[in-house]
């Protein structure tokens, strides 16, 4: 294991104002992801995992607490700033696939390319499609694919980048059982392949034990941060 | 950049049919401003290019009497070819038919027009009646009386063959005959008591030079001298630019009422694009997760909006081509000139330009939420609802205000009335907005909650979020209340002329009797069972002197600014020794008798003429009563009401000084029917053809017929309005058929049968058009009424009937665009909507 985090929260904790209340969905909540590595980040509804990846993917501000991604405080950056940063660095699977309607599944693997001025995205989509096992449906339209071929073509879309840390939030919840296991092997094996980093959100215990480590939440704060029987050796909870 | 481009073009995929739509409601304000401006530009060539024509020489004197020599021997000193045009209004007797009716007679001697040509059917009768000694009728004279081609009219003792009608004249616009139907006759054989004292006649020598000397500069030289003589000189140059304004203030006009519809327009790309980026939220939420600059995501809907305002301006300039060739056949009646198609460059210009920075603009205000999206709603969907305050906002809306009014100014050249108009703008639209949520305000305080499951669901369905109550209110209510205000207006005034002629009121006027025709016009009345209710002595006279200094004197002062046309006028005065109903004393005594030999007689003026030649009571004025001078003081001020049929004096001297001057006089009477009423006329017309006869029905219709011309063009415009305003409605029924899907499948599969779909969507229109057109319907009997109050200051009256017809048409025609754009909605299955809406 490489001695610097690609991803390090320190600190964090996010509350919400309504008028004279505040509500604090996240409380001082630190730990550090280091390249190659996977992570589950698992609790009950409402114990902040979503919150806890917004931030850590630089989706949102924290109230207080650093998050760096491969080195890069995003604290004092601006919204555009950090844009910038995930289009280098994070890739993103999302639960409801969040595919662009009007894109065909090329377009909507190149976009990150595209958005960094990659003039070779098209090729390196049709690759990253095949990969996947679409190599015959680039053309087609979200309406046009199942569930699974959707979450295949958005895998294909986080990894187009290179991206040095995927956040997948809640990868599977919208599959069935045999398109999930079918899914989740593709998310291993890329990320294998490529050396990234995995962080996922998720409701499902048998995916997180796929994952080296385990961080339970509760309330907000983290209530262990373990190694799974996959992991070489037990996890400090920081 | 090339990256925004290429996501606009691939965003719009699916939504190009509807985003047409968007563009269409600007389409036809565009076509209206590039239609009016094209016209306004090919009309002023036009202008330019028949400029001689429009005057019919080269130079002409004007008098309101028959030329003095002095003026005469100016003119034989110009030279040159001349051609002299008498003009007066006289009974035309049609012998055949025993009618008679008022007529504007034109007696030409010469040449007249010299350039152009009294346009007639059959063509050769213009330019022969003076040798064939016949006369050209107007055909709306023609028509009233039935009259042929072939009958004989005749004007005053003398009988003409009629030889052909008048299509067009010199000078005039078809529009006159509207007010008075003309005859072209020969001048040498007029019946030349026609012309007797007390007859009003505008006298016009008309010259045509062979020589090119320079119009103006002759003008110059002998215009003062004319002045002093009461002769006006007009040229080519200035009939060209009274013309050229006249005509500009009109087409600017239409085109300030064209740009409504743009505006109306633009609230429908604005409420469009509300709705299409409320739908792209989640996708610019994934953009903004990937990496995409908020810079970026908005210049995609930027792009995206730029485009269709591209489209909308050039495809507005393409129907304002079209458009434009229906124009002159709509303002023919005001025109001077022919005005050939053209295509105006700079209209289409300008309007593709006002197009697309009015498609911007309001646009602008729903696109820059796309900047504030944030990336979570992504992953958590709720967020999409979270909105920050605008302050871009208040800086859009002082663009929109901003180019409001810097097209208003633009167009009609002036900043005070493109601020007026602005504001004015600003106080519809907001007052109809205002009228609009009061109207939604009280439904939902007060909702009828024992109605049906159907109604109170459609009527529910104003409130839901991503309604388009708002802006259908406003550009239906907005139509709505155009049309109304104009149809209550104009018969408001025409009840006012019906109930002026009421039970009791004369509606006969018969002028211009001369003091030995008196008593024969009185018995002809009589012998018919005619009351006389007046019998009024008239006398011509012109001021000499106001408050101790000559007319002269006062025009040469042109810095006090105070000469205007109540010093120079001709004024027909009365003498009598009491008011009358239709007058009410304001200040002073009224002194009805005077002894003849007084050094200085006390009279009566009217209010309005007092503030006109700033006067004040006691103040001096001197009449010359041709060629008399009396000496009289204000002895007191009168308000008098000029709309009741009666005659109506701004003087009036008391009896025993003008009785013995020169005068003519006019009778009052009552006709119970048309007929009584032509008999009579004709009876007067056969023994005193100098006799001039109004008909108050006679007037009634022209005014009616007035108002019809003036009130086409101005419908025609406000035509515009709806038709956008109709887009807008199907546009906006288009726009949230997403929303509308999803609430049918899922009412259907909760169980509500077709029908009852259905039923919910038509209680929604039928609500929506019925609070547009309540909206309008309120407004316009609120501006009817000011019109009535502070404008034609009479009775306000409502036809009920009219405004409940104009509820339900308008009403009717909602639901039809509402279902005919929602068909396919409510009789498809789920799943088949499902699919293809997906």
């Amino acid at each position: 294991m490489a001695d610097q985090p690609v991803l390090r929260v320190a600190g964090l904790t996010k509350t919400y104002r309504s008028g004279s209340r505040a509500l604090t969905v996240l409380n001082d909540v630190s730990f550090d992801v280091y390249p190659g590595e996977t992570c589950a980040i698992v609790g009950p509804s409402g114990s902040g995992k979503t919150t806890l990846l917004g931030l850590s993917a630089g989706l949102d501000r924290p109230s207080s607490g650093t998050v760096e991604i491969a080195g890069i405080d995003l604290g004092p950056m601006n919204e555009d700033e950090r844009a910038a940063v995930r289009n280098q660095h994070v890739g993103f699977v999302f639960q409801s696939f969040q595919l662009i309607p009007t894109l065909t599944a090329q377009e909507n693997v190149m976009v990150p390319a595209e958005l960094r001025g990659d003039r070779t995205a098209g090729p390196r989509a049709v690759e990253l499609l095949t990969q996947v096992g679409l190599g015959d449906r680039t053309d087609h339209y979200p309406t046009q694919l199942s569930g699974g071929e959707q979450q295949r073509v958005a895998l294909a879309r986080a990894f187009i980048n290179a991206p040095r840390i995927l956040f997948a939030d809640e990868p599977t919840g919208n599959l069935d059982a045999d398109t999930s296991a079918a899914v989740e092997n593709l998310i291993f094996d890329l990320n294998r392949t490529a050396g990234t980093t995995l962080v996922v959100v998720t409701h499902d215990l048998d995916l997180a034990h796929k994952t080296d480590r385990i961080i339970r939440l509760r309330g907000g704060e983290v209530v262990s941060d373990l190694r799974t029987e996959a992991a070489e050796e037990p996890a400090l909870v920081s | 950049m090339a990256w925004i481009l290429k996501m606009a073009w691939r965003d719009s995929r699916g939504s190009r049919r509807r985003l047409l739509l968007f563009l269409s409601s600007m389409v036809l304000g565009v076509a209206a401003l590039v239609a009016i401006n094209s016209f306004g530009e090919n009309m002023e060539r036009a202008v330019d290019d028949q400029a001689r024509t429009l005057l019919g020489a080269d130079l002409s004197f004007e008098s309101d009497s028959a030329f003095p020599d002095s003026a005469l021997v100016i003119a034989d000193s110009l030279g040159g070819e001349q051609s002299l045009r008498v003009m007066f209004a006289s009974m035309a007797f049609f012998p055949k038919n025993q009618a008679a009716r008022l007529a504007s007679i034109r007696a030409v001697d010469g040449g007249f027009p010299f350039y152009g040509e009294l346009e007639t059917l059959p063509a050769e009768a213009g330019q022969t009646y003076q040798q064939r000694n016949g006369a050209v009728v107007d055909q709306s004279l023609l028509q009233q009386v039935d009259a042929t081609i072939g009958d004989t009219i005749r004007i005053g003792q003398n009988a003409y063959p009629i030889l052909g009608q008048i299509l067009q004249a010199p000078r005039e616009s078809e529009f006159v005959s509207t007010f008075s139907p003309r005859v072209y006759l020969p001048l040498a054989t007029l019946d030349s008591t026609l012309l007797s004292l007390g007859s009003r006649a505008e006298y016009e020598l008309y010259f045509k030079f062979d020589d090119d000397r320079d119009v103006e500069e002759t003008r110059a030289g002998i215009a003062p001298r004319l002045r002093e003589m009461e002769v006006g000189t007009d040229t080519v140059e200035e009939v060209k630019n009274n013309w050229n304004e006249g005509l500009t203030n009109l087409y600017r006009f239409l085109s300030l009422l064209g740009f409504i519809a743009l505006l109306l327009g633009g609230l429908g790309v604005a409420s469009a694009v509300h709705v299409y980026v409320q739908q792209r939220i989640e996708t610019v939420g994934v953009l903004r997760c990937l990496g995409a600059s908020a810079r970026k995501t908005f210049g995609i809907y930027l792009t995206q909006a730029t485009g269709m305002g591209v489209i909308g301006g050039l495809a507005g300039c393409l129907v304002g081509l079209a458009v434009q060739l229906v124009l002159p056949s709509v303002l023919d009646d005001f025109l001077p000139v022919d005005v050939e198609f053209g295509i105006s460059w700079s209209a289409m210009g300008l309007g593709f330009v006002i197009g697309l920075g009015v498609t911007l603009l309001f646009a602008l205000k729903p696109l820059i939420a796309v900047r504030r999206v944030s990336p979570l709603v992504a992953i958590r969907s709720s967020d999409a609802s979270r909105t920050s305050r605008e302050p871009l906002a208040w800086l859009i809306y002082g663009f929109v205000a901003l180019g409001i009014t810097a097209f208003a100014v633009l167009q009609s050249g002036d900043v005070g009335f493109g601020l007026g108009y602005a504001v004015s703008i600003l106080a519809v639209f907001g007052m109809l907005a205002l009228v609009a949520k009061l109207i939604i305000w009280l439904t939902r305080k007060y909702f009828p909650q024992r109605w049906t499951y159907v109604w109170r669901q459609g009527l529910a369905n104003l409130y839901r979020p991503n309604n388009q109550t708002l802006i259908l209110m406003l550009s239906v209510g907005l139509g709505t209340f155009l049309i109304l205000t104009l149809f209550l207006v104009q018969r408001m005034l025409l009840s006012q002329i019906n109930l002026s002629a009421g039970e009791g009121q004369p509606n006969l006027v018969l002028f211009d009797i001369q003091p030995d025709q008196r008593d024969g016009v009185k018995s002809i009345l009589e012998d018919n069972a005619l009351p006389i209710i007046d019998d009024v002595s008239i006398v011509t006279m012109r001021l000499a002197e106001v408050k101790g200094r000559t007319i002269d004197e006062i025009r040469a002062d042109t810095s006090s600014g105070e000469f205007s046309w109540a010093h120079r006028r001709e004024y027909r005065s009365t003498y009598r020794d009491r008011l009358t109903d239709s007058e009410e004393l304001t200040e002073g005594e009224f002194i009805g008798t005077v002894d003849p030999d007084a050094d200085i007689v006390p009279v009566s003026v009217e209010s309005d003429i007092m503030n006109d030649l700033s006067i004040a009571l006691g103040d001096t004025l001197v009449w010359n009563v041709q060629g008399v001078n009396i000496a009289t003081y204000v002895s007191s001020v009168r308000k008098v009401d000029w709309q009741q049929v009666a005659t109506n004096f701004f003087v009036v001297f008391p009896s025993g000084v003008l009785d013995g001057a020169p005068q003519f006089n006019v009778v009052l009477s009552r006709t119970p029917d048309d007929a009584t009423s032509a008999t009579v006329q004709s009876a007067i017309v056969a023994d005193y053809p100098n006799v001039s006869a109004i008909d108050v029905s006679l007037i009634l219709s022209t005014f009616e017929a007035v108002f019809d011309k003036i009130a086409f063009v101005i419908r025609f415009m406000a035509l515009f309005s709806i038709l956008t305003g109709f887009i807008v409605l199907a546009g906006a029924v288009i726009v949230s058929r997403f929303q509308r899907v999803s609430e049918s499948v899922l009412l259907k599969t909760l169980g509500a049968s077709k029908r009852q779909v259905f039923q919910i969507m038509t209680v929604e229109y039928l609500f929506l058009g019925l609070f547009a057109t309540m909206t309008g319907a309120v407004l316009s009997i609120g501006g009817s009424w000011a019109l009535a109050v502070f404008v034609f200051d009479m009775a306000y009256l409502t036809p009920p009937a009219s405004v409940f017809l104009a509820i339900v048409f308008v009403t009717a025609l909602t639901i039809a665009i509402g279902l005919l754009n929602s068909r396919g909605i409510y009789n498809r299955p789920p799943l088949e909507v499902l699919r293809a809406e997906a």
